[in-house]
């Protein structure tokens, strides 16, 4: 138990966070009123939000143990744990989460029209459930967790979702679902070595025979980068991010994507090190094919939607490149790069969902031009689409300028290969924005629509916040991972030590 | 005391039998039932911490059966409700169909008592033979006949079961003389190597495979599912099973674990089962076909527990099948509330039924996610110590098989959930369910959601349950 620090100023702080929603969401399945919905999610949010902040300020940047842990037996027959703590790694990803739920709930205000209850308890649930992943301690825990999240995000997609809902959502349920059928197998696996414990910290640099540390890498590599979603895995995240509705698209594309790279982080690499070392090379040219992949895609999209999603899977390429090559800057690189593109990202879903609630279109064609009609919608546009692809002084640069300088020390051509990503994304980025703010001679008539009103300001104006604070002083969100980061690649690297030889007994 | 249950349900049978006699109006014949159902259920709570043996050694009270009889009242009871209406058997018949109903459970609970050969043949057969009625009994208005061919084709498969079952009897009592269910047990335990101790207990397995719908005694299923009425299926697809399930364990829990060859056959009808089934449903558009197929895989996984030969192992199946039942009868609750006038219904039938009956919806819904296995629900849970006792006992390849099907049962839950929720109805015709029906389904979502979420309790009870075997 000595990775855990208990806080005693808030013991409950994140029970609160996670069961906070969930009660939000069993008092609206007894009300009728969908005015009362809306305003009652949008207080239950913020009200997270709110309590979320504590973990901020009292987090201890100084100690890689997990923080404002809770423990206590859930399931005494099993040994399964209700266990949860926060450390550098998953901080962010939890006040991501916390924020960005309200700005979900004002971008669904007048987007979602039927059923409006029904959405907010599915907004409610998932809060918790994605709350509840990263900062689960107890690996049944995390997979309850991660598992129930489909439910909702499922009903999301299928039920506000657009033409072809059913389609993406079944697509989206099913490759998740079966991508982490080998995790629970791998999970209880890990359960009968480590002495009947599910307790995830105990799991880690132990020293697991060879063959079986590759076989779990395997479940847990299909497992995360289905979610991610990686470069082969990648086809069910168009689909999702299409059909989906604004604030799903956002919960995907900030939140649900991260928990496959954060899996990756308090996974694959504490539990499987070696065989971490010896798959190292592949996922790393996976990730360079899919910056390149997601970037050319992307580029011949008219379909807004499909433009940014195949974007997130190029950004996401870095993401994984940025974990791959295991030195400080890489990891860092690739947390903070997280939260950009939850911030990014987010945002131009948002900004899309704006213009779709005005023409009813995701086409490019049917939004070009409209710069000349609101001017405040394309001056928000203008800065996320630059932070998209990483123009310096937003914070997507800080981000990739990190992985890539980690990636120029792991190696050489493996970062040169990944330049063209940064080109092509500025390429598709740009095309998109010259196309709605200017478009051509054959524009549409655009002069009916509206600029944006005080609620879609209000909704953005935080993400153009972040853009600027991670783009201009990063240093206090790379503070607080520090800590976090080091102890992991120290560990890393002292396992990593005792096998390069057995690796090479392998391969040669 | 001790016969309590029974000697209820058999008053109650000779009540309805009576009234039988005089010509009572359907409203009143369902009161009747409920109540009558309600008084069994109590009198298995009053005599659940009965113990002791009767008739002569064949008969034992214990905890272990007293669950099981409990369980098997409460469910009865929710058949009784969720079928109140009876929509697709003549009015005419109702006395003597409940009549029957009554009978079999009475045979179930003898079963779970039973612990000698012979009265464990009786008791099966009681149960077994009033089902054989109950499954014809269904009225179409002579369009088409297809009951006629289900109650065939039960009575056919049911009787083949038993005729193995017997033949494995008759070498049991060849081999060890006695038909003491402890005596012929511990006897066979010194003579595992012998191919004809393996046959004997393979085919008496065979007969609750048969009730049970395991590979390859499941042929049965589909087209009695289909065949019989509604509630006549929510009553096969859960009180038998319940009762099958508990003779299963009191058989394999003194088979002690050396005898390797079983273990194996029995992985072997495990996986066939769940391949099978979950395949098999994927392409099924009469609901009732789906879920007699998803019953035939689950009941593979309920093998995964016996197969372990452990304390725990039972503890899990017993969680299991309960969590299973609990689940199908929401399913056929909302089936028999939505079927009009009891015609079988088609997985697109369900379409829009989010507007058409919200309450119904998401039992439906939490029932179908349940028994995919997704958490929080009860199926997870149990699908999860399944597996993890399974892999305890070192069967990698057998957890690996029965996870990969969890993957594709996925596919076919989820499309009735999507009909369920996703689309809009197609027809506005609305579902008027009563106070007694949505307060039914809430209790069994209910259950389903607390089992999953704390399953400590269940579990402890379960193995205590086991225990008291020995």
């Amino acid at each position: 138990m000595d990775q855990l620090l208990f806080n005693s100023d808030y013991p409950y702080i994140l029970s609160t966070l996670i069961f906070l929603p969930l009660a939000g969401a069993l008092i609206l399945l007894f009300v009728q009123n969908e005015f009362f919905a809306r305003y009652w999610a949008l207080g239950v949010t913020t009200l997270t939000a709110i309590l979320s902040i504590p973990l901020l300020t009292n987090f201890d940047t100084n100690s890689a143990k997990f923080q404002f842990v809770q423990q206590c037996s859930w399931v005494k027959s099993l040994n399964i744990q209700y266990v949860i703590g926060v450390d550098g790694i998953s901080i962010l990803l939890v006040m991501l989460t916390t924020l960005i739920m309200p700005l979900c709930v004002l971008a669904s205000w007048s987007y979602i029209k039927t059923r409006v209850q029904t959405f907010m308890i599915c907004l409610l649930i998932m809060e918790t459930s994605m709350l509840g992943v990263f900062v689960a301690l107890d690996f049944v825990l995390f997979y309850i967790l991660w598992e129930a999240m489909l439910i909702p995000m499922y009903l999301l997609i299928g039920i506000w979702g657009g033409p072809r809902k059913i389609y993406a959502s079944i697509k989206f349920f099913l490759y998740t679902l079966a991508g982490s059928i080998m995790l629970l197998v791998g999970i209880i696996w890990l359960y009968k070595t480590n002495n009947y414990s599910f307790f995830i910290p105990d799991m880690m640099w132990k020293n697991y025979s060879l063959t079986s540390q590759v076989y779990i890498f395997l479940a847990f590599f299909l497992a995360f980068a289905i979610k991610v979603p990686m470069f082969p895995f990648h086809t069910w995240l168009p689909a999702a991010h299409v059909e989906a509705p604004t604030a799903g698209s956002v919960i995907l594309a900030s939140v649900l994507l991260k928990m496959g790279t954060y899996g990756f982080l308090r996974f694959a690499l504490p539990i499987t090190p070696e065989a971490t070392t010896i798959f190292m090379p592949y996922v790393l040219w996976l990730s360079v094919a899919g910056i390149i992949y997601g970037g050319f895609t992307a580029l011949a999209q008219n379909d807004m939607k499909k433009l940014i999603a195949y974007s997130s899977v190029g950004h996401m390429g870095f993401v994984t490149l940025g974990i791959f090559v295991m030195n400080i800057e890489g990891v860092e690189g690739a947390i903070l790069q997280m939260i950009n593109h939850g911030v990014t990202t987010g945002a131009l879903f948002l900004c899309v969902g704006m213009i779709y609630e005005r023409t009813h279109s995701r086409e490019l064609r049917s939004a070009t031009g409209v710069g000349k009609y609101m001017p405040i919608y394309v001056t928000f546009l203008t800065f996320f689409s630059l932070s998209s692809f990483g123009f310096p002084g937003t914070n997507s640069f800080v981000g990739e300028f990190l992985i890539l300088a980690g990636a120029f020390k792991y190696s050489t051509p493996l970062a040169l290969a990944a330049i063209p990503g940064a080109v092509l994304a500025a390429a598709y980025m740009l095309r998109m924005l010259q196309k709605i703010v200017w478009g051509g001679t054959d524009n549409p008539d655009q002069s009916w629509l509206t600029d944006l009103n005080v609620r879609e300001i209000v909704t953005l104006t935080p993400f153009l916040f972040f853009v600027f604070w991670i783009g201009l002083g990063p240093q206090p969100f790379i503070n607080l991972m520090h800590t976090s980061v080091v102890n992991l690649l120290d560990q890393f690297h002292a396992h990593q030590g005792q096998v390069v030889t057995a690796a090479e007994l392998i391969f040669h | 005391m001790q016969f309590l249950p029974e000697l209820t349900l058999l008053g109650a049978s000779l009540i309805i039998f009576m009234v039988s006699l005089g010509k009572p109006d359907s409203n009143k014949m369902k009161t009747i039932a409920i109540c009558l159902g309600s008084a069994i259920f109590v009198a298995t709570i009053v005599s659940f911490n009965e113990k002791g043996i009767l008739f002569y050694n064949s008969y034992k009270v214990d905890l272990y059966s007293q669950v099981f009889k409990s369980l098997i009242a409460g469910s009865f009871l929710i058949v009784l409700i969720l079928g109140q209406k009876l929509k697709s058997i003549k009015s005419t018949v109702h006395p003597e169909y409940y009549l029957f109903m009554f009978v079999s459970v009475l045979g179930l609970m003898m079963l779970v008592s039973s612990v000698e050969l012979l009265a464990i043949f009786i008791a099966l057969e009681l149960s077994s033979f009033a089902v054989y009625i109950m499954v014809p009994m269904r009225d179409e208005g002579g369009s088409y006949r297809f009951q006629m061919e289900a109650g065939i084709k039960y009575l056919l498969f049911g009787v083949t079961a038993t005729g193995f079952m017997l033949f494995g009897m008759s070498y049991m009592f060849g081999l060890t003389g006695s038909t003491q269910l402890n005596v012929v047990m511990v006897k066979l335990s010194e003579m595992y190597t012998q191919p004809a101790a393996i046959i004997a207990i393979m085919m008496v397995l065979a007969g609750f495979f048969y009730k049970l719908a395991l590979f390859p005694f499941h042929f049965w299923v589909p087209d009695v599912y289909e065949g019989a009425s509604n509630e006549t299926t929510a009553f096969i697809a859960s009180v038998p099973k319940l009762a099958a399930v508990a003779l299963l364990i009191r058989l394999i829990s003194m088979v002690n674990a050396e005898g390797q060859t079983i273990v194996t056959i029995l992985m072997v009808c495990a996986v066939l089962s769940m391949f099978y089934g979950n395949l098999s449903a994927l392409v099924q558009t009469d609901i009732k076909r789906m879920l007699g197929f998803s019953g035939i895989a689950h009941a593979g996984f309920v093998l995964l527990g016996l197969l372990t030969f452990q304390l725990s192992g039972y503890a899990n199946s017993i969680y299991y099948i309960i969590g299973y039942v609990v689940m199908n009868l929401a399913c056929f609750l909302v089936i028999c509330s939505i079927s009009k006038n009891g015609e079988n219904l088609l997985i697109s039938d369900l379409s829009g039924l989010h507007k058409r009956a919200p309450i119904l919806a998401v039992t439906m819904a939490i029932a179908l996610f349940a028994l995919a296995g997704i958490p929080p629900f009860v199926g997870f849970m149990g699908k999860f110590m399944l597996l993890t006792g399974a892999l305890k006992q070192g069967y990698l390849l057998l957890v690996i098989l029965a996870a990969i099907n969890t993957a594709i049962a996925i596919f076919y839950y989820l499309s009735v959930v999507r009909i369920t929720f996703c689309s809009d109805p197609e027809k506005s015709t609305s579902i008027t369910s009563g106070f007694f029906t949505n307060a039914t389904s809430l209790l069994l979502v209910f259950i389903i959601v607390i089992m999953g979420v704390v399953p400590q309790k269940f579990i402890d009870f379960a193995s205590l349950a086991v225990q008291s075997i020995k």
